[in-house]
This record gives C-alpha cells, sequence and structure tokens, in this order.
C-alpha cells in the first residue's frame, strides 16, 4: 500500500458521483421535473437540519458496521455474503440478553454485556463458514448465502418461544441495556454511530498497525507466500471470518439497543448485502467505507423525501449507477497506470 | 533501402516510453531468416518491450517498424497484422487454458469447422506432423494441466507455428526450464532455424547463446550497445557488454569444505515424505549440514528436491523422521516456529510464496519477521523503514525504493529481495535456497552467489537445491545427489574440482552411478 493511491480514490469517487449526477438528471427531466430542484431537496431533506443528519447518521450506521465487515474479510481474501444473517442473530441475541437481565441493572454493566452478545452471536455465525473453509476447503460464499437461509429459519423459530404473542418482535431490553439518542432533533440517531466510527478506527488499527492484521492482508494477497513466513493461514481465515461476523452482528446496536430497544422479524434486513456495495464504494478502507456508508445513507434518507415529486426508486438508480462507475472507473484507472511489466 | 529488403523483421529508430521510463530508446534491429538472433541484457532493459512493440502489442512512440520488407504504420500495428504476416511470438508467461486440451488450446481464437461444428481432428493431425517435423513431442489430446513445464513451452511454440509463421519470437522460454529441457528446446530452435525460419530468442543462458546464435544483439538500458557474432565471441564478453563492467560468472571462494571443528546446524534423520497419493516423495533421507558450510543439492526435477527443501520449512508433513536444527528437534513445528528457530527460507516459487507481490518492499522485507517489528503500539513503521532502506541498499535492490511495490519489480531484483530479508534474520543460522537464480539475470546472479557465500563466511550452514551444476560446483563445499528420493552419491572437496565433475553428477543424477 502506497500513499499516491489516496488522490486516484478521490478521482474515482468524483467520476461516480458525476457520471450518477449525470445520469439522475436525465431521468428527472424525462419525468418532467427539474434536476435542481429535486437534488436540492434531497440536500436540504438530509444534511439541511439536525433532524435530517440525524437521520442519515442512523441509516448509516448499520451500513458502516456491515460495510467493515464485508471488506475486512475481503481483505483477507474471503467474501463475506454472510453479513444478513450474522447482523440478524446479532440483533437477536442483544435483545434476549438485554430482556433477561434484572429491571434495574446499571448501565455500565448491562451495556457492554448486551454489545458483547450482539458481537458474539455474529462472531460466531462468521466462524462457522471461516472453519468449513480451514477444514474442509468448502467455499465461504455458498456457505455464508447457506447460512443467511438458516439465520432467517432460526430466527423464525425462535420466535415461537421468545417474541410476545401476536407480535413478530422480543420484550423490551431494560432501561440500563439501551444505547442514548444523539439528540439530534428527535431523530433515531443514536449512540451506535460513535460504536460504529470506534468500529472503523478499531479495523483501521488492526489492518494498518497490528501485527494480526498484517499477516491477514498477507494471506489475502497471497495465501502462498504467508505461510512460507509462518503465518497460520487456516486460523487466519476462521478469525477474519469471526471478526467480520462480529462486526455485522452490531448492527442489532442501531436498532434493538438505540431505537425500538426490540428485535423486530425483519430488522435491518437489505443491510448485510448492502454492505457488500458501502466495501466496494469504500475501496476496502475503513475511512472509505465510512464516508460510502454516510454517502448511500444520505440516498437512503433523501429518497423518501423527493418521493413527492419523483418515484423514490430515484435513488435506486443513483445508487447503482455509482457503484457501476467506481467499479469501472477504477478498473479503468488501474488499467492506466499500467501494472504490467516484468 | 534496398538492403532491408532481406531483413524478414527490420525496426528502426524504434522508442517506446512508460511514463518517465525510456524502455526503447531508437532501436536498430534486423533479423534475418535462417538464423537463431539472441536478444539479450540484464532484467529491465527493454528486451521484451521492444519484441511486443515488434509483434504489435505495444504501439511504439516513433521509428519504423517493416515486415518482409513492408512498412507497417505504427497507428495500423496489432498482434492480428502481425500473425498475418507470419509474426509468431511466445511471451515470457505462458496463457495457455490449462482445462483444455492441447489441440483445443492450440486452435483457441481461430477455430477451425467442418460443416459448422469444430473439427478438432484435422488440427490434431496437424499438429501431430509438426511435433514430429520439430521434435516437439506433445499428445494433442493430452490436457494441458497434466503437463510438465516443458511440454507446456512445446504447446506454445506449437500454437505459433500451427498459425503458420516464418518469424518466431521468444521470450524468455528457458527461464522455467530445467537444464535437460533447455539444451532440448535449443535444439529445436536450431533446426526451425536451418529450415528457413527467423528465430528471435531472448533468454539469460549465455553460454548456450553462444553455441546458437550467429547473431547476439545486446540491449542495456534501452538501447543496443552491442551487435556480436554469437559464434566467435565468449559468454564473458556478452555479459560484459550486457552489464557494462566486468562480470565475475564464477564469484571467488575460499577452499572447499567445512571450516575443521564447524558444529552440526542441520540434522535429518530417515526422513520419508509422501506425495498425494501416498507415493514416497523423499524416503528414508539423511543428511547434515556444518555451520559455515554449504551443501549443494543436485537431482533432476521431480526426485524429491523440492519435498525435501519444503518438509525442512514445514510447509509440507513427514510421515517419519527427525529433523534437528542445532539439537531442537523441529518435526512438530510450524513454519513460523521454524523461522523462529534460526532456519531461513528462499522458496523455489518467488511469486508464490517469496513474495506477496502486492505488498511494498518494506512489507515483503518484514514478512516472517513481523513479531520484530511489533511494539506496544503495532508495526512500529519507523523501524521496520530504516530496516528496509539498509536492507535494500545491502542487497543492491534496484529500485531501493521501500514503498515501491514488489510486482513491479525485475525477476532478479525480486529475488535479491527475497534473500535480502532471509540473510537479515538475526537468528538464521541455516538458509535452505532453492533454485536461487532461476530466472535472474547475470548482474544479479553474481549478487546472490555473494549472498550465499557472505552467510557461509559467518557461520552459516547452507543447503543450496539448483538444477544449474556450474552454479553447484561453483558455491558448494559438498554435493549430495538425490534420485528418487534418495540420496545416491555425494561430491566433496576436491572431487568437485576434479575434470570430469560435473559429468559424474550427471551419472549420479540418472541412477547410474553407486550408491554411497
Ligand atoms: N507495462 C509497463 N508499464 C510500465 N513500465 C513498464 C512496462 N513494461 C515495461 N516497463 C518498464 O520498461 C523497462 C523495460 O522493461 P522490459 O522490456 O520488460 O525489460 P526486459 O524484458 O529486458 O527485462 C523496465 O524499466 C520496465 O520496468
Ligand atoms: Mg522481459
Amino acid at each position: 500500500m502506497t500513499r499516491a493511491p489516496v488522490m486516484r480514490e478521490a478521482l474515482v469517487l468524483g467520476i461516480s458521483l458525476l457520471s450518477a449526477m449525470a445520469a439522475g438528471s436525465l431521468l428527472i427531466l424525462a419525468l418532467g421535473e427539474s434536476p435542481a430542484h429535486v437534488y436540492g431537496l434531497l440536500l436540504r431533506s438530509t444534511w439541511g437540519d439536525s433532524y435530517g443528519v440525524g437521520q442519515v447518521l442512523f441509516k448509516s450506521t448499520p451500513l458502516i458496521f456491515t460495510g467493515l465487515s464485508v471488506a475486512l474479510a475481503f481483505r483477507a481474501g474471503l467474501f463475506n455474503i454472510g453479513a444478513e444473517g450474522q447482523l440478524m442473530l446479532g440483533g437477536l441475541a442483544a435483545a434476549l440478553v438485554g430482556a433477561s437481565l434484572p429491571a434495574g441493572a446499571p448501565a455500565a454493566l448491562a451495556l457492554p454485556l448486551v454489545v458483547l452478545a450482539a458481537a458474539l452471536a455474529g462472531a460466531v455465525w462468521g466462524a462457522i463458514p471461516g472453519v468449513l473453509r480451514a477444514c474442509f476447503g468448502a467455499h465461504e460464499v455458498i456457505n455464508t448465502i447457506m447460512l443467511n437461509f438458516l439465520a432467517a429459519a432460526l430466527v423464525l423459530g425462535l420466535g415461537h418461544e421468545v417474541f410476545l404473542p401476536e407480535t413478530t418482535h422480543t420484550a423490551l431490553v431494560v432501561e440500563g441495556a439501551r444505547l442514548p439518542a444523539l439528540g439530534l432533533a428527535g431523530s433515531a440517531a443514536n449512540l451506535s454511530f460513535i460504536l460504529a466510527l470506534v468500529a472503523a478506527a478499531a479495523v483501521w488499527f488492526y489492518l494498518a498497525r497490528a501485527r494480526r492484521g498484517f499477516e491477514l492482508r498477507a494471506v489475502g494477497l497471497s495465501p502462498g507466500a504467508a505461510e512460507n513466513a509462518g503465518v497460520r493461514v487456516r486460523a487466519t481465515w476462521v478469525a477474519a471470518m469471526a471478526t467480520a461476523g462480529a462486526l455485522a452482528g452490531l448492527v442489532g446496536c442501531n436498532f434493538v439497543l438505540g431505537y425500538k430497544h426490540y428485535f423486530e422479524e425483519g430488522m435491518g434486513r437489505g443491510a448485510g448485502f448492502m454492505g457488500i456495495a458501502v466495501a466496494l464504494l469504500g475501496r476496502g478502507h475503513p475511512l472509505g467505507v465510512v464516508l460510502a456508508a454516510l454517502l448511500l445513507g444520505t440516498l437512503s434518507h433523501g429518497g423518501m423525501a423527493v418521493n413527492a415529486l419523483v418515484p423514490k426508486e430515484l435513488v435506486d438508480v443513483l445508487q447503482a449507477v455509482i457503484i457501476l462507475a467506481v467499479a469501472a472507473s477504477s478498473a479503468a484507472l488501474d488499467r492506466g497506470a499500467g501494472r504490467a511489466g516484468q | 533501402m534496398s538492403t532491408t529488403d532481406d531483413a524478414v523483421l527490420a525496426l528502426s529508430g524504434v522508442s517506446r516510453a512508460f511514463g518517465a521510463v525510456l524502455a526503447n530508446d531508437r532501436v536498430d534491429l534486423r533479423v534475418t531468416r535462417g538464423h537463431v538472433h539472441a536478444l539479450v541484457g540484464e532484467n529491465g532493459a527493454g528486451k521484451s518491450t521492444l519484441m511486443r512493440v515488434a509483434y504489435g502489442e505495444l504501439r511504439a512512440d516513433g521509428g519504423e517498424i517493416r515486415l518482409k520488407g513492408e512498412l507497417i504504420p505504427r497507428e495500423r500495428h496489432s498482434p492480428r497484422e502481425a500473425i498475418r504476416r507470419g509474426v509468431g511470438m511466445v511471451h515470457q508467461h505462458f496463457m495457455l487454458v490449462p482445462t483444455l486440451s492441447v489441440v483445443e488450446n492450440v486452435v483457441l481464437g481461430r477455430e477451425p469447422l467442418r460443416r459448422g461444428l469444430l473439427d478438432l481432428a484435422g488440427p490434431a493431425g496437424a499438429l501431430r506432423e509438426l511435433s514430429r517435423r520439430f521434435g516437439l513431442e506433445v499428445e494433442p489430446r493430452a490436457r494441458v494441466e497434466e503437463l510438465s513445464v516443458g511440454e507446456r513451452q512445446r504447446v506454445e511454440i506449437l500454437r505459433v507455428l500451427w498459425q503458420g509463421c516464418d518469424v518466431l519470437i521468444l521470450d524468455e522460454p528457458t527461464a522455467v526450464l530445467a537444464p535437460a529441457e533447455v539444451r532440448r528446446l535449443f535444439g529445436v530452435l536450431a533446426d526451425m532455424a536451418a529450415s528457413g525460419l527467423a528465430v528471435v530468442l531472448i533468454t539469460h543462458k549465455l553460454d548456450e547463446v553462444c553455441a546458437l546464435a550467429e547473431r547476439v544483439t545486446v540491449m542495456r538500458q534501452g538501447r543496443v550497445v552491442d551487435e556480436l557474432d554469437g559464434r566467435v565471441v565468449s559468454a564473458a564478453t556478452i555479459a560484459r557488454a550486457m552489464v557494462g563492467r566486468e562480470v565475475l560468472l564464477r564469484v571467488e571462494r575460499g577452499p572447499r569444505g567445512a571450516p575443521p571443528g564447524a558444529a552440526t546446524l542441520l540434522r535429518v534423520d530417515g526422513l520419508r515424505v509422501t506425495r498425494g497419493e501416498g507415493t514416497d516423495a523423499v524416503s528414508d533421507l539423511s543428511l547434515v549440514v556444518k555451520a559455515g558450510e554449504i551443501v549443494g543439492l543436485a537431482g533432476v526435477e521431480g526426485n524429491g528436491q523440492r519435498e525435501l527443501v519444503e518438509a525442512l520449512v514445514g510447509l509440507r508433513p513427514q510421515a517419519a523422521g527427525s529433523i534437528s536444527l542445532a539439537g531442537r528437534e523441529l518435526s512438530r513445528l510450524g513454519v513460523g516456529e521454524r523461522l523462529a528457530a534460526g532456519l531461513g527460507h528462499v522458496p523455489e516459487d518467488r511469486l508464490a510464496r517469496g513474495l506477496v507481490l502486492d505488498f511494498s518492499l518494506e512489507e515483503n522485507l518484514a514478512l516472517g519477521r513481523q513479531g520484530e517489528f511489533c511494539g506496544w503500539f503495532g508495526l512500529d513503521r519507523r523501524r521496520l523503514r530504516v530496516e528496509a532502506i539498509r536492507l535494500l541498499a545491502e542487497g543492491d535492490v534496484r529500485p531501493a525504493e521501500p514503498l515501491a511495490c514488489a510486482r513491479a519489480l525485475s525477476g532478479g531484483n525480486q529475488q535479491k529481495v527475497v534473500m535480502a530479508r532471509e540473510l537479515s534474520r538475526p537468528a538464521a543460522r541455516v538458509l535452505l535456497c532453492a533454485q536461487p537464480t532461476r530466472g535472474v539475470d547475470i548482474g544479479a546472479i553474481e549478487h546472490i552467489h555473494r549472498g550465499i557465500l557472505a552467510a557461509r563466511g559467518r557461520g552459516v550452514g547452507v543447503l543450496l537445491a539448483s538444477a544449474d551444476l556450474p552454479e553447484l560446483l561453483a558455491l558448494s563445499d559438498r554435493v549430495l545427489v538425490m534420485f528418487k528420493g534418495r540420496v545416491a552419491g555425494q561430491l566433496a572437496g576436491a572431487e568437485l574440482d576434479a575434470p570430469g565433475a560435473a559429468e559424474r553428477l550427471g551419472e549420479l543424477m540418472t541412477g547410474a552411478g553407486g550408491a554411497t
């Protein structure tokens, strides 16, 4: 990793945003509206007031966690398609542990416990495909997808036991296990966002500075060379998948601990798959992941505001164009830079 | 000019830059029929670039390209155009689809049809005919992934011949071949030239070049610096022209033999290593390496040398036997623990095992030493940087830039990075070197040999597995010959200096010699 790429990444993002805006403008014109007006509304409804900002942060938080999850696994050479299932079980675990605590449990004790429960449940679910890969060579893409279905079935099955009668959600977690709101004009943004930033910083440190992170990157780029350098490749795979699972599991914090205070079937649905796009947009770098999550969070919340003028599928189109443009322009720039030669 | 007419390939004033690097600087080259024309130079001299320009794969920035006397406009040139005019090229790296058969690979991109269906019988017959004519034996129906490296090379050449060519360009076809295969390939090339083809050969094998090529074009830093007649000049003359200074094809060394009273560092007893299918790759093998001793390991490829070295490092499980380093048993330890215990390893496959190609040089230098550079606050980048700058300078790596990407370096410089790292391990007491100079240019070879001898001087024990007999003879205190997984014999001390030492090793390698 050299320094020069920073400018390049900025260029990739700039090109992608511009092309997405251009494509969006055409669409808006075709619908008989003014692009300036629609984009203006989108911006005002998101970054224009503190409620909007809060909602953007709330929507970005799960994306930061899942983006980090996918990015970390990817740096180890693994494709984690399983964030979806990992975050479901993380949320459920946090809710169950949080609801089973005695009502007066102090936050200093309860909070670490529930956050840990979310991470641990995700880690276990993530470690399974890691172990299958390490021991049997079974490809993690297939297994993480299968485990997503299994997680959904597990949630429904357990639901019979743990959901409140006639509902699809659990009991409320105790007072002490709740994450306070950030106080942005009554928006849903809560301390989970700060937790997500801390997680991003931790992942950055791990990859850039920690010994295990160095080994993880070596394994991702060249398992053979890593093995030759004394790195335990299989153990690294398992650890990377478990850590990725833990990060995805933390999504539960945002919804369960910070917002609804219970787990609901369908919570965070889609955030796992969006994590793949976030990791791609963020170019696998923790800071990039945070920025990409904020961007997609903005589009997601802004889409509802512009819904009055244009169908909210417009933002899906914008999202898709940005992702395609990032993939295409980064590949083109790689080629331009002339990687060949011996 | 009428003189260009007899040249099938003529380049004049060809230039090509990559960013700030001038890879070709106004190069002239004329290739005529019926000869092998060698193109030599250190890694990075611009040989591949020049041939890719001629083949139309890269566009020249300036200059003229003539094929069979006809001027090809720069912007119109392409490999398709080259093939149409009978120019074929075999690239440095294989471009075959492993899961397809030989004949399928050969016809790929220009599949012949019969009644709308793919016709493989016709080409298969034609391939057999070509194989016979040029001695390029390979079974058309075999799957490429089942072939040896030498056979794959033949497939690449057959593909070009099948397309129909009278100018054949080969870019370092020998880099991956064992010596016997190199000789065989060169025999084939000589026959091709004799039958009227023009053969352009990029290679580092200077001795063979002298025997084979009538014309030797020497490139240095993007320019042609000399045109020599291979039949009359020596390898040393060519080497001097390449590097621009006197090169020692054989580094000087002290008397052979381990220093008197040297301690035994590496002891291997009754080692057995199995291949995947359960057959023995190494059976009941014992050897010792003493401090300050270089033990050569000779053998035809596939006789267990590779498996032996991998088992010693811990990359491959052992079925029986013991391995000890200075009295400490290693058999049950992982790779990391063995490195910490004092082993160093220069792997045979430097691209897959030696380096992480997308890591920077400094990160590559930290591989296997990551523990040393980690403190409470993680990787100490500043200390790593200082160490990297020192190692790159000592190792004569170019560019000596700690943040450069390993992928961007030439093969020789990549190998210097691996050597520098393995020699720098503070605890290193035994160095396992596998094919340390394969595919490496002559300047780098000299440097690598010096590094190995310097390690010996410091009391490091070296096990040197090499397919290059002159290399083994030049460096080793003792040479063990492996045959079918066992040590078939050894030559030591004065025996290595006696005339006929190479022949004696050759006999042992083919199982003809008696056992020790
Ligand atoms: N695709 C490329 N992009 C950038 N630089 C290149 C490329 N190909 C070659 N070079 C540079 O051009 C010079 C000549 O390279 P090359 O022709 O591959 O040398 P040779 O084949 O003699 O080893 C080297 O400095 C190399 O780094
Ligand atoms: Mg080359």
